[in-house]
């Protein structure tokens, strides 16, 4: 570790050298950078040494507690040790989460045996017991770290806020510490990235291309209609996005249905009917197949934008995920295409867009 | 919140388990449960697919096709002919 980071405040020997001391309270820079990350920027830099860490002045029957290197999940951590005397081994999952590097294999097996060696750990510590977060389970066979290391491993709570409580009591996690939960707080933090995702450059370029063509139709180019036809095509765009990417995810369990394709699609049709509103109270009046064209296409774009969430949710399995694609994606893209062809078909209609 | 049901490939051969528990450790959705020292599926339309429960069945008796379960990631396989690939965006 050539600088030391922020966060580290001091070091504290150990029978395999000196390890690093972290604070267990985050400052206003951990929170900006984690709110620049919720919001894509940097995401993939976030990231901290592996290693072996410290937290208050553990001692060789210190427990040990094992996370990734994306500096959101080190922080989680960290945060809730106030008062511990802890060890944390921290793996180099390429500045990904627990939950993701676990899915990958990158949070696995291989790499919790290379960094319990390579930290001399069995020389740090006298005990031979590893706390994973459960999250981490998908890539680690327990037995297999066993063999090689020695080091039994116990699979902790889900939630780094349970793990002072869980360690006080004897290394046991309630049926509650189990659970994930997927919280109206836990999906809105998520939301912000498919808001930056669906918000590339790319497409803010796409937006202006279409709302130049807008101003093309039956009547040549007109600035007038650009402006009127370009104003209700950019306003649907972003009603197709909100709906899609925010408003679904936020109000996931009270949206009938259980596809989030289906989801998605209830909450565009009524933006793209909100639209509508929106653009008549302001004295645009679109045509029936201007009208056609943002229902179908902020119904489809906001079906396939909820359908895109499923990844980033703790309840969707990837064989409902794939069942749930074979029967939306014909309709999404249909729907896509008819609302091009009826976009089109309204600038050829009438004299005035 | 409950996901599509009927549709998960989680299967438990209760013949081979040893009954070490841990899949009802492992599990975020508490899918398993143990009756008479043996691992059943109490909740199976719970499941989503993470593997943890397989890959920690050091007896082999549960398995479960884990994978990305994402949309992009998913369109990405078919598209490239190759497993889901997340290099699009949130999970890379």
């Amino acid at each position: 570790m050539s600088v030391p980071a922020h966060w580290m405040t001091d070091v504290v020997s150990s029978a395999a050298g000196e390890v690093p001391t972290v604070a267990t309270s985050l400052t206003a820079s951990d929170r900006l950078g984690a709110w620049r990350v919720r919001w894509g920027v940097g995401r993939m830099r976030f990231r901290v040494s592996p290693g072996l860490y410290a937290a208050g002045t553990p001692d060789d029957a210190s427990p040990v507690l094992v996370t990734a290197n994306y500096k959101l999940s080190f922080d989680a951590l960290r945060r809730e040790l106030g008062g511990a005397d802890a060890w944390m081994l921290v793996l180099d999952t390429q500045g990904v989460n627990v939950w993701c590097a676990a899915g990958k294999g990158t949070f696995g097996t291989i790499e919790v045996i290379r960094r319990v060696l390579e930290t001399d750990l069995a020389d740090v510590v006298s005990h031979r017991t590893l706390v994973l977060p459960q999250l981490g389970a998908p890539g680690v066979a327990a037995y297999d770290v066993h063999a090689a290391t020695g080091f039994r491993v116990v699979y902790g709570p889900v939630r780094a806020a349970d793990v002072p409580a869980f360690l006080s009591a004897g290394m046991k996690a309630t049926a509650e510490m189990r659970r994930v939960t997927f919280t109206l707080r836990e999906r809105l933090v998520l939301t912000p990235v498919e808001l930056a995702i669906a918000w590339r450059p790319k497409t803010l370029l796409a937006l202006a291309v279409v709302v130049l063509l807008s101003g093309v139709g039956g009547w040549g180019f007109s600035t007038d209609a650009m402006v009127r036809r370009g104003a209700f095509t950019a306003l649907a765009a972003l009603a197709a996005v909100l709906a899609g990417g925010f408003v679904t995810p936020a109000l996931l369990p009270w949206i009938p249905g259980r596809a989030f394709s289906l989801k998605g699609a209830l909450v565009g049709l009524l933006f793209s009917i909100a639209v509508i509103a929106v653009v008549g109270s302001a004295g645009i009046r679109p045509n029936m197949f201007g009208g056609a064209a943002i229902v179908l296409g902020v119904t489809a774009a906001a079906s396939y934008l909820a359908m895109n969430f499923t990844g980033a949710t703790p309840v969707a399995s990837p064989s409902g995920v794939t069942w749930e694609m074979r029967r939306a994606l014909p309709f999404q893209v249909s729907a896509a295409a008819l609302a091009v062809v009826a976009w089109v078909v309204s600038a050829f209609l009438g004299v005035t867009p | 919140m409950r996901y599509i049901d009927g549709v998960v490939s989680l299967k438990l051969d209760e013949s081979a388990c040893v009954g070490c528990r841990l899949c009802t450790e492992v599990c975020p959705h508490a899918v398993f449960e143990m009756q008479d020292r043996k691992a059943v599926i109490r909740d199976r339309d719970a499941c989503m697919e993470c593997g943890a429960c397989a890959m920690n069945c050091a007896a082999g008796a549960i398995t479960v096709e884990a994978g990305v379960g994402c949309a992009a990631a998913i369109i990405n396989g078919w598209l490239r002919g190759t497993e889901p690939d997340c290099d699009v965006g949130c999970c890379s």
